[in-house]
């Protein structure tokens, strides 16, 4: 299984992120061929104007979404540590929905089966949403780099140099 | 026909009934969506001299063929479409934010609603489902609480809201529509038809697909405009917003100043974009699909209102702060709150402030007739206090909450002459006198005074033309603009990002075709911004306005710029304005009244409304 330090899952700077849910747009298209935000593994969330935040899998260490699911749908993958839904051991009772913090696990409208991020698995150039997000606020990084960088920026204000 | 839905909803609020209609590809093809199948689906559906606040009235939602799309900044928006209490002539205003986009996902690209329904109400559309709500509960409550109370109550955090405020709902002819908490369909007093028909807010969710025909040009394009967007082109909207509109334009003196008593604001500096943005942005953010964000929010930090959030751009800016000659930013974005509080048209509300305090300063007006209010110009909290009453319709806001029109009709001649309005809505931030092309495209505008229906004073204030001249050709250049601000507003993409579109026409058809699949000609799409302009002024002949409205404001005409600058002594005299308005019309296919000819009505088929002119052509 490889390590929590060098899983990569594609995160949202908040201080970036202004809600204009094209990531939702390129995720749809890339895996559904339609723009559909309940098609996307990523949703855009506005809390009130000046609070926004794209939301995905965020790969977690012993996942909740796999230990909830009474029917070994969902498995972790060993190589990058996304979650593999077996499409056909999944009934959509949704146990997985509601155990996951993040809101990262949808039910799909047409198969009424669970989905979320795979990273674009099938994209040599990655995840789409990463991709188009004009504002660059979403990376696929790891924890230890995420800390790296809020460490950076908080000296840098600290010192008052530019971010 | 991708892109549209392909569907038009009709709903009648008198009896609770709602059916479907086909949206022809012929129809997509000449109207094309948002303002233009709006007014399309009026003219058809309602009859001369339907009185705006009668049930017969037609209220019209409609998205374009980008809506819901990728496309950045066409995948946003939505019109209201009706007759407008303002003007009596057609009222159109669209508005961006993510409504639209939900609107189209549940399958319409146009929603007409006609009747009245018994006890206020509100509307959800469910995909299929065309739900008539109690909205008793929300009656006399905010857009963005009743935002909420819908979400609440549907159970559904991402159901889109569209509503009107007290405004609205008290029948102010500047009451505006109000979506995603900070967006408005502000102009022409569209929220208060909605008020008059007992419907408080229009809520939606869509889980349908919405696909395009070519998506490997259409994801091209998508590439190239965001590309576009972190450019030059959209650089003043991304950066310090259009708020920076304020200090060039003060610079040459066309900034109209205390109700157009100055063109310039010797206080400007301290609200400048600058300062906004130093001691009040608090996050820029972005429509729906849109790739550049512009969206100056704003809070108050410190003070009486501390907490106070507001979308800051230079038409707001302007109209409590210039306009009113006040420079205090504080009570400038209070004032810009309490109007999306109340769901008006801050445009507007400015217009009638700085108009009262006018009457005021010339004595028109008295503290008597103003609640005691000493309604000087400069006076910050008399403009909030103005601002509430006529918010309420309380006091004095029972004269002033209907524009400067109608107020000053009661007030007498002298204050008639003080009242800056075109057709009935009141004038917008730059000062006609000195930007000759602006005054002849608001003098011309189908919706009354507003910049926003060509753009044409970008024309003036880049120094393309001579701003101080009147002459012959400046009716071509209207026009042209007019044609594709039509098709902006019926594809819908946002004016903001108008600059991206580097060959106009030319990429707005490979955009349409690549979504639509309709395979339409760039001239075919010109024609259509032509028909679309044509077909606006059919809805305002039939409701009889003539030549006479394309006029001006009177102290455009007849109190020349004081200053002792280039445009000292700057006026449109009645000559200037007759010479562009000819030029204008031939140049359109008018006659010398304005009324389309036989033959350009057949060139742009619309034949079926020959009646409307064929008494007036002379």
């Amino acid at each position: 299984m490889v390590s929590v330090h060098n899983r990569k899952f594609v995160s949202a700077d908040p201080e970036k992120c202004v809600g204009c849910q094209v990531c939702e747009y390129a995720c749809s298209f890339n895996k559904e061929k339609t723009f559909n935000p309940i098609k996307s593994r990523i949703r855009a969330v506005r809390v009130n104007q000046i609070a926004n935040m794209a939301v995905t899998c965020r790969l977690c260490e012993e996942p909740a979404c796999a230990a909830a699911c009474p029917r070994d749908a969902l498995i972790q993958s060993r190589e990058n540590g996304a979650i593999n839904i077996d499409k056909d051991k999944c009934n959509g009772c949704g146990w997985c929905i509601e155990a996951c913090d993040y809101g990262a696990m949808m039910l799909h409208p047409e198969t009424k089966t669970v989905y979320t991020c795979d990273l674009c698995k099938d994209r040599p150039d990655g995840p789409q949403c990463v991709k188009w997000c004009p504002e660059e606020a979403l990376t696929v990084v790891t924890s230890d780099v995420l800390a790296q960088k809020a460490r950076l920026s908080a000296i840098k204000k600290l010192f008052n140099e530019k971010t | 026909m991708l892109g549209y839905a392909g569907k038009i909803l009709y709903l009648d609020l008198t009896i609770g009934k709602s059916y479907t209609e086909k949206l022809s590809e012929e129809t997509a093809k000449k109207y094309i969506g948002g303002i233009g199948l709006g007014m399309h689906l009026y003219l058809t559906k309602s009859k001369k001299g339907t009185e705006p606040f009668s049930p017969e009235n037609p209220l019209v939602l409609s998205v374009g063929p980008l809506t819901a799309t990728m496309f950045p900044t066409g995948g946003n928006g939505h019109a209201f479409i009706s007759k407008s209490p303002a003007t009596g002539g057609v009222g159109e205003s669209v508005s961006h934010g993510t409504f639209g986009t939900e609107l189209k996902r549940a399958g319409y690209d146009a929603v007409v609603i006609t009747g009245k329904a018994e006890k206020p109400i509100y509307l959800l559309i469910d995909d299929d489902s065309i739900q008539l709500r109690d909205a008793c509960q929300l009656w006399g409550r905010a857009p963005s609480e009743v935002e909420d109370a819908i979400k609440e109550e549907i159970g559904d955090f991402y159901v889109r809201v569209a509503a009107i405020g007290i405004a609205g709902e008290k029948l102010s002819k500047i009451a505006c529509i109000i979506n995603d908490k900070t967006r408005a369909a502000g102009r022409t007093g569209l929220g208060a038809v909605m008020g008059s028909k007992n419907l408080k807010a229009i809520a939606v969710r869509g889980t349908n697909d919405v696909t395009i025909h070519k998506p490997e040009e259409f994801f091209n394009l998508v590439k190239e405009f965001h590309e576009r967007m972190k450019g030059p082109a959209t650089q003043k909207y991304r950066t310090m917003g259009s708020t920076e509109n304020l200090m060039q334009q003060n610079s040459m003196h066309c900034v109209p100043t205390r109700n157009y008593n100055n063109s310039h604001f010797e206080l400007a500096e301290n609200i400048s974009s600058t300062v906004i943005n130093q001691h009040f942005v608090a996050k820029i953010i972005a429509c729906n699909s849109c790739a550049m964000r512009c969206e100056h929010e704003v809070v108050i930090k410190d003070g009486a209102y501390r907490g106070t959030m507001a979308r800051i751009e230079y038409d707001n800016l302007w109209a409590f702060g210039p306009n009113c000659g006040v420079d205090k930013l504080n009570s400038i974005i209070k004032a810009a709150e309490r109007c999306n509080y109340f769901g008006l048209d801050a445009q507007s509300v400015g217009g009638i402030v700085s108009f009262i305090m006018d009457c005021y300063e010339r004595g028109i007006l008295t503290k008597e007739n103003l609640d005691g209010i000493d309604a000087h110009f400069g006076n910050a909290s008399a403009m909030l206090s103005i601002i509430d009453k006529i918010g309420k319709r309380e006091g004095l806001g029972n004269l002033f909450a209907d524009g400067v029109k109608v107020a000053a009709t009661k007030l007498g001649d002298k204050a008639e002459q003080l009242a800056q309005h075109i057709k009935g809505l009141e004038v917008t931030g730059y000062d006609l006198r000195c930007l000759k092309t602006a005054a002849l495209s608001c003098a011309v505008s189908f919706r009354g005074a507003d910049h926003n229906r060509s753009g044409a004073v970008t024309i003036d204030l880049k120094g393309k033309v001579d701003r101080l001249k009147a002459e012959t050709g400046r009716g071509k250049l209207v026009k042209d603009l007019e044609d594709q601000f039509n098709i902006i507003d019926s594809l819908i993409v946002c004016k903001n990002a108008k600059n991206t579109f580097y060959k106009d026409f030319e990429e707005m058809t490979k955009i349409y075709n690549a979504t639509t699949g309709l395979g339409i000609t760039q001239q075919e799409l010109e024609t259509a911004g032509e028909r679309i302009q044509t077909l606006a002024k059919l809805i305002n002949i039939r409701e009889g306005l003539t030549r006479k409205d394309d006029t001006l404001p009177w102290k455009v005409m007849n109190q020349p710029i004081t200053e002792d600058v280039p445009a000292k002594g700057a006026v449109v005299t009645k000559d200037e304005l007759n010479l562009m308005l000819d030029d204008y019309y031939q140049t359109r296919g008018y006659n010398k009244q304005g009324i389309p000819t036989t033959v350009k009505l057949q060139e742009l088929g619309l034949s079926d409304y020959l009646e409307l002119t064929e008494t007036k052509e002379a």
